[in-house]
């Protein structure tokens, strides 16, 4: 169990990593996540489980610490020592009509297995991804199949229109009528999101990333203000309206262990040249 | 010596219990390896020595687990150390867990009669001498039972009902969150105080009983509720509490506020102590605030010493005689150097321009009439507020209910989200299911939530028992 069958590197810094799990691909329904840990030694990392088929679970990850960089090295044929799953609760999938997905880089992982099961239950997808940049955009072609229009905006224009996601989310919020937006990325586009939605009046859902450690419910670390009442992402989302979330305060506590994770992955940087 | 008259036999006896020895403070604060040592085979044997083998022992009486310490100790004295052992094991499956994190003196050792000239038997520690030095090899039980029984939570409660229910035969499978059985003895009790070598040593037993275990699953979410209740002929809840409380004050989402169970998830359960080595951090900072006065707030205290921090201070809203901790753990604390601040409770988290903490303001208190935990109730005192400077704070106030237990369908919980049980038998509104320990009474403690799975494990064997005779008819 939890073998990995496939890693693949599908774009600056970000892998893709296909390994077994039969009881997790059982269970889980789109917006849920699941946190594994490579070895006995290893950070528990959570993951927005991205497909699950036949028994295999389709995860990515961006390579931003030193977690993220071991198991970006991991081989086909390795296991993970841990996973458990599929955590928290699933997406608020009906038919809503009209509906923007938003993801924004390593976001459009965990917006796809949404957007797919939206699209099922007969809803009209208009999706827009934006990237750092062209090598840093993935799923492109995926959202293509399942969305009546796919916008792409980098930052640099080195594919589709240069800027952010939320210029495209403006034109179309005065062109057309949107019934539900979904939007999943870094903090800060997920806040510009809401204000827009907020601004028009039209529902956001979000998905929120903080930091977490056991993701069960147990350690509070992921707490957020939600409409003034402490939630903890983990086990009440990970998605919540983007209008009730307190994104300053979310966005702050992102970096409580910002010289502790400097200083890890300089620990792993430094036992590889060793190794060498 | 002291003569000391017992059933008409004068004896002579020592009035306090055999030392233990116990590390330093001065060296123990620069390290995380257990602070009291044990006792060795004369330190055991000169203990035993004190008990009076009473006709009529009020000190089972004492214990949530009934263990005939009577029975054992006098097999101390003999030197049949093993045989000892096999008395505790027959009701107590963790006894040098329980030797080390028991409560002894409000429970055993409170009525041993010995206490009322001095110092009680030291039952703890003659039960963690055996735990730590001895070993039966437990075999899977000769009785067969056709029965499955899942076992929620691998904790101390969910693990005393797997041993007693495989005991009697059962199919038992315990389902943990976790890579490893221990609930709160892995990630909350830190391992100065009990080693998680020991931890796994007395729960690898439970492997060679037949018990089946199940780790990385969560109910209600890796798996449904209903169909473990569909599968299973009796299932037993014991999840803990399982979610840290927070007393809710202005800036409690400020960077540097953290939970107990934060701090120690990362310390004892990721091992973040040995950061880098291990990947998981934790944060902390010379001036540091610990929220509270319970046993969880001794634990983070002296782990937050341990890992550098230079002045660490207890707030605590009653004063040092309401202290809800075990008196072993408050001295400790004192030992290692912790401050306490007595009748005083954070009003709110002032912050800096970065978010971040930078001091909390408090207002003084006094103590009014007795409240309904008979302890004096605290009461502001008005204009009293006043600010001091901490780097970061520590709110370990307690636990409630996780909100997984949502997921749980069909089982009614009460109005704080707890699980509602008939409180003989510990069934639950859905037949089948049995729940106990904290996730019905709200934080307690390692012995009380051992005691629940026994009473549970007891009812189950009726329920299962009832159910077979009418099969049968």
């Amino acid at each position: 169990m939890n073998e990995i069958i496939e890693i693949n590197c599908i774009a600056n810094l970000t892998y893709e990593i296909i390994f077994c799990n039969g009881e997790i691909c059982e269970n889980s329904k789109p917006g849920q996540f699941l946190i594994l840990q490579k070895d006995e030694f290893s950070e528990r990392v959570p993951l927005t489980i991205v497909n699950c088929e036949d028994g295999k679970v389709r995860v990515i990850i961006k390579v931003v610490g030193r977690s993220s960089l071991e198991i970006s090295e991991m081989k086909v044929g390795d296991s993970f020592k841990n996973v458990v799953g599929p955590l928290g609760n699933h997406s608020e999938i009906r038919k809503y009509g009209n509906i923007v997905c938003i993801g924004g880089g390593v976001g459009a992982a965990p917006l796809l297995p949404v957007t797919r099961e939206l699209k099922k239950t007969g809803n009209k997808i208009i999706s827009i991804l934006g990237a750092a940049d062209a090598n840093s955009l993935i799923l492109d072609d995926e959202f293509e199949k399942i969305s009546e229009k796919l916008y792409i905006t980098t930052n640099d224009g080195s594919k589709g229109k240069k800027g952010f996601v939320t210029d495209i989310l403006k034109e179309l919020l005065k062109e057309k009528k949107v019934d539900i937006i979904w939007a999943i990325g870094p903090m800060i586009m997920m806040r510009e999101v809401t204000k827009l939605s907020v601004e028009n009046a039209v529902p956001c859902w979000v998905s929120l990333n903080p930091i977490m450690v056991d993701g069960t419910g147990m350690c509070g670390a992921c707490r957020v203000h939600i409409k003034n009442e402490i939630k903890f992402a983990c086990v009440d989302g990970p998605e919540f309206s983007g209008a009730d979330v307190n994104w300053d305060e979310l966005i702050s506590r992102l970096s409580q262990y910002r010289d502790q994770e400097k200083s890890a992955t300089e620990y792993k940087c430094r036992c590889d040249s060793n190794a060498k | 010596m002291q003569p000391n008259i017992n059933a008409g036999v004068i004896v002579m006896q020592n009035r306090n219990k055999t030392k233990m020895k116990i590390q330093d403070p001065e060296a123990r604060i620069k390290n995380f390896r257990e602070v009291a040592l044990g006792y060795s085979f004369e330190d055991a044997k000169e203990e035993a020595q004190r008990c009076l083998n009473c006709k009529n022992p009020q000190c089972i009486s004492g214990c949530p687990v009934n263990v005939d310490i009577r029975g054992f100790i006098q097999e101390i004295k003999k030197g049949n150390f093993e045989n000892a052992l096999k008395i505790i094991k027959n009701t107590n499956g963790l006894p040098a867990i329980c030797g080390r994190v028991c409560p002894q003196e409000k429970q055993c050792e409170e009525r041993c009669v010995l206490g009322k000239i001095g110092e009680p038997v030291a039952i703890g520690r003659l039960e963690r001498f055996l735990g730590d030095n001895f070993s039966i090899r437990t075999e899977p039980p000769s009785k067969k039972r056709e029965e499955k029984i899942a076992i929620i939570g691998g904790g101390p409660s969910g693990i005393t009902a797997a041993i007693d229910l495989r005991k009697e035969g059962f199919d038992v499978t315990i389902f943990e969150a976790f890579p490893k059985l221990g609930g709160v003895l892995l990630y909350g009790i830190p391992q100065f105080r009990l080693p998680k070598e020991i931890v796994e040593t007395e729960t690898n037993e439970l492997k060679n009983l037949g018990i089946k275990i199940e780790t990385n699953h969560i109910i209600g979410r890796s798996l449904p509720f209903e169909k473990i209740v569909e599968e299973y002929d009796a299932i037993y809840i014991g999840i803990g509490a399982g979610a840290p409380r927070f007393m809710g004050i202005p800036g409690t989402n400020l960077k540097n506020v953290f939970s107990s169970s934060e701090i120690l998830t990362r310390v004892n359960l990721m091992k973040a102590y040995e950061f880098p080595e291990y990947g998981t951090p934790v944060f902390c900072k010379e001036k540091a605030a610990v929220i509270g006065a319970g046993n969880v707030t001794m634990d983070v205290a002296r782990t937050l010493k341990r890992l550098g921090a230079e002045e660490v201070t207890i707030i605590y809203r009653r004063t040092e005689n309401e202290v809800p901790a075990r008196k072993e753990e408050f001295d400790h604390a004192r030992e290692e150097g912790v401050n306490f601040l007595w009748l005083t409770q954070p009003i709110e988290y002032l912050p800096d321009e970065t978010k971040t903490l930078k001091a909390i303001k408090c207002i003084k208190m006094e103590l009014g009439e007795p409240d309904s935990s008979g302890r004096r109730k605290p009461i502001p005192i008005e204009g009293s507020e006043f600010i001091l400077d901490f780097q970061m704070v520590v709110e370990a106030i307690g636990q409630k209910s996780n909100s997984v237990l949502k997921a749980f369908e069909g089982l009614q919980l009460n109005k704080w989200g707890y699980i509602d049980v008939n409180e003989e038998t510990l069934q639950t509104n859905i037949e089948n299911v049995f729940a106990g320990g904290d996730i019905v009474t709200g934080s307690a403690t390692v012995i009380l939530a051992m005691g629940a799975g026994k009473k549970a494990a007891e009812s189950i064997l009726a329920f299962l028992n009832e159910k077979k005779e009418v099969k049968t008819l």
